[in-house]
């Protein structure tokens, strides 16, 4: 289930190596097409999961690592930008989006066996496909989905690839075979870094997404997505699916109403209250 | 589901239509609401959308631009309209698209060269110079003269009126009268891609009602010269040059007329499930529904022939037809559309804050411009049902 990045043989870490003589840089970025947050979702009432039978758009928390991984290629003056997706029927909306934005290629995983897949499946499927996307340097994704929330899919997919991973970046910059990596923490950031190839999840909103141009929607046309299946890529459909995941939905209930909010009467010091209760909520 | 005008887009040009919609969601009604307020050129957003593109859409790509055609152009203009902006952010940026398309089809290479790379990047601004105070609406009467210098150039004298952009653009394009020609009352015609420069040119914005971000301004021109490589394509011919320029003018109005009908009546609808009177919605009458019904159904049918016109320009075929007729449909639709929203919204619909009142007075101008209505009903009277000539 690894990438083999030891050893000379290995073309991951002869593109590191490379990439001194040769400026290149490859990403790949782990996408999520999910349902337009625009529309409200509904729950499939036998599988208690979200309903993704229309159309799906890019996950906004997925554009942020798109984006930067067009501006780590722009910087090193070569390489690209490759897109790895898990979704139903064959959807290429969100993809489209991405490859608009500038990205070359993707891997579209579909498969009907895919359906009620949980977040250990989906970093199996995942790690699959970055292998059969190429050559990798740095693999990017989001810390967490916006409709899953799991969180939990990067770090697995860089234990299965058996790469380092780095959470929550804010700033990649690359450094011959070293990616230096400002890592978000509550209190600012911490200055870490990593050997590459390493798997890196980027915190939204720390770049500004570019928009898809007309030339860029255009070209995206004829930019090819391989969709494969789990066959294809020699995964046992047992392995994933409602038959493999490790959690199985038992109830479903509706979010607690929202408590009402606290009024604060001003006698004068009011400020101070509000102040002690936004540094309680760690906002300040 | 898809709906409303994404779905009569094939999924390539939806595509267009959301990247557009992504840009224009940063740039709400308050911001238009103080670009008109302020008579303040929309920099912001022309910047925004100059970036990724969209400005150049039209230019051909090996000039750097899109290479699109005026269907994409219509996509983007009408996108910009509905998104709130209206006339204010939409005239921003379509006299690139339309202006200089008699350049792309008829320039020399050298103007090619020297100007459309930089109108791709939306840094060339241009101006449209065609209606003349003494000549409005009959073309044929151009009185600003060009008269030649003796080297190969030109020396331009006269007066022009509601030429839009001209404070920021560079350079105009310019029909001016070269030679008088009896036999043909729109011979003698030619165009120059001119600058606009301060020192033989005066500029006079003219106070108007609505599209106030986007000043129409009287031009006069004193002794301004222009080398004779600025002439856009032949001496004499300026007339069949410019339908390439009136055409898409007249369709991409009728894009951006129903953008306006189509966020008025979102507005209106909006407005019309919220507000309760009586105890219930007002959108629950059928006095405030059916207008706002009827409203939709005419933008719906003026965008089908808009479309077909723009299909038939990008296939090279006649359509001024279907490009009249796009825009008096879409004129009338929109002004409909607006008004109705204004009466949905009663007294707030006459308040600046709640925007339909801005909507409605950049309706206005559509019945007026780039042709009246009244011509073009003559047009279609004339040349597509056969009629004597009425003037």
């Amino acid at each position: 289930m690894s990438v083999a990045h030891t050893g000379g043989a290995c073309a991951v870490c002869y593109r590191a190596v490379a990439r001194d003589r040769i400026p290149s840089m490859n990403v790949v970025v782990c996408v999520k097409q999910i349902p337009d947050p625009a529309d409200p979702g509904s729950l499939d009432p036998q599988t208690k999961t979200l309903k993704r039978d229309g159309k799906l758009i890019l996950d906004e928390s997925d554009s942020y690592g798109v984006e930067m991984a067009l501006q780590l290629v722009d910087t090193a003056g070569g390489g690209e930008v490759t897109l790895v997706s898990m979704a139903p029927n064959n959807e290429v909306s969100g993809l489209r989006t991405a490859l608009a934005m500038g990205a070359a290629k993707a891997v579209l995983v579909s498969d009907d066996a895919l359906a009620g897949t949980d977040a250990l499946g989906t970093a199996k499927v995942l790690a699959k496909a970055i292998e059969r996307a190429g050559d990798a340097d740095l693999i990017l994704a989001a810390t967490e989905s916006s409709d899953g929330y799991t969180g939990t899919v990067p770090e697995q997919i860089a234990e299965l690839l058996n790469l380092p991973s780095v959470t929550f970046a804010k700033e990649i910059a690359i450094d011959g075979s070293t990616a230096k990596i400002q890592r978000q923490t509550e209190a600012g950031y911490d200055d870490v870094e990593s050997p590459l190839p390493a798997l890196v999840s980027v915190t939204a909103g720390v770049v500004e997404p570019r928009y898809p141009s007309f030339k860029g929607i255009m070209a995206a046309k004829s930019k090819p997505v391989d969709e494969v299946t789990l066959g294809d890529l020699g995964i046992d459909a047992g392995s994933v699916g409602w038959a493999g995941g490790g959690q199985e939905i038992v109830e479903v209930t509706a979010a607690e109403e929202r408590e009402a909010g606290t009024i604060v009467e001003d006698d004068g010091e009011g400020f101070n209250k509000i102040v002690d209760y936004l540094a309680e909520l760690k906002v300040i | 589901m898809v709906t409303g005008l994404h779905a009569e887009l094939d999924p390539q040009r939806r595509e267009v239509a959301e990247a557009v919609d992504q840009i224009c969601a940063a740039f709400d009604d308050g911001y238009w609401s103080a670009c008109d307020r302020e008579h303040r050129f929309p920099w912001e957003f022309y910047d925004a959308m100059a970036s990724a593109g969209w400005v150049g859409v039209v230019i051909p790509e090996e000039y750097g631009g899109g290479g699109g055609g005026i269907t994409d152009a219509a996509v983007v203009l009408n996108r910009v309209a509905a998104s709130g902006a209206a006339m204010n952010g939409s005239s921003a940026l379509h006299l690139t698209m339309f202006g200089l398309n008699p350049v792309v089809r008829f320039g020399n290479e050298r103007l090619r060269n020297s100007f459309l790379p930089r109108a791709a990047t939306g840094e060339l601004h241009v101006a449209f110079g065609v209606t003349e105070p003494d000549a409005g609406t009959d073309t044929s009467r151009i009185a600003t003269r060009a008269f030649d210098d003796g080297h190969g150039g030109f020396v331009v004298h006269g007066r022009k009126i509601w030429t839009t952009k001209a404070l920021e653009s560079e350079v105009v394009l310019l029909l001016v009268r070269t030679d008088d020609d009896p036999a043909d009352r729109f011979g003698g015609l030619t165009l120059l891609l001119a600058d606009l420069d301060p020192a033989h040119v005066d500029i006079r914005p003219i106070p108007k009602a609505g599209r106030n971000a986007v000043a129409s301004c009287e031009v006069a021109y004193d002794g301004l010269p222009v080398q004779g490589w600025r002439m856009v394509g032949r001496r004499g011919e300026a007339f069949r040059h410019l339908l390439h320029g009136l055409n898409p003018e007249r369709i991409l109005l009728a894009a951006m007329s129903c953008g306006i009908g189509e966020v008025a009546i979102d507005r209106a609808v909006a407005y019309a499930r919220d507000r309760e009177v009586f105890d219930r919605p007002i959108g629950a009458n059928q006095s405030i529904s059916h207008p706002l019904a009827r409203a939709h159904m005419d933008l719906t049918g003026a965008r089908s022939v808009m479309w077909r016109a723009a299909a038939a320009y990008d296939r090279d075929e006649d359509c001024a037809e279907l490009a009249n007729t796009a825009k008096h449909l879409a004129a009338d639709a929109a002004f409909a559309a607006a008004d109705t929203a204004v009466q949905t919204l009663g007294g707030m619909g006459y308040a600046t804050e709640y925007h339909v009142e801005r909507y409605w007075r950049e309706a206005r101008l559509q019945r007026l411009a780039p042709v009246s209505q009244e011509m073009t009903c003559n047009f279609i009277a004339q040349n597509v049902l056969g009629l004597p000539r009425s003037y």
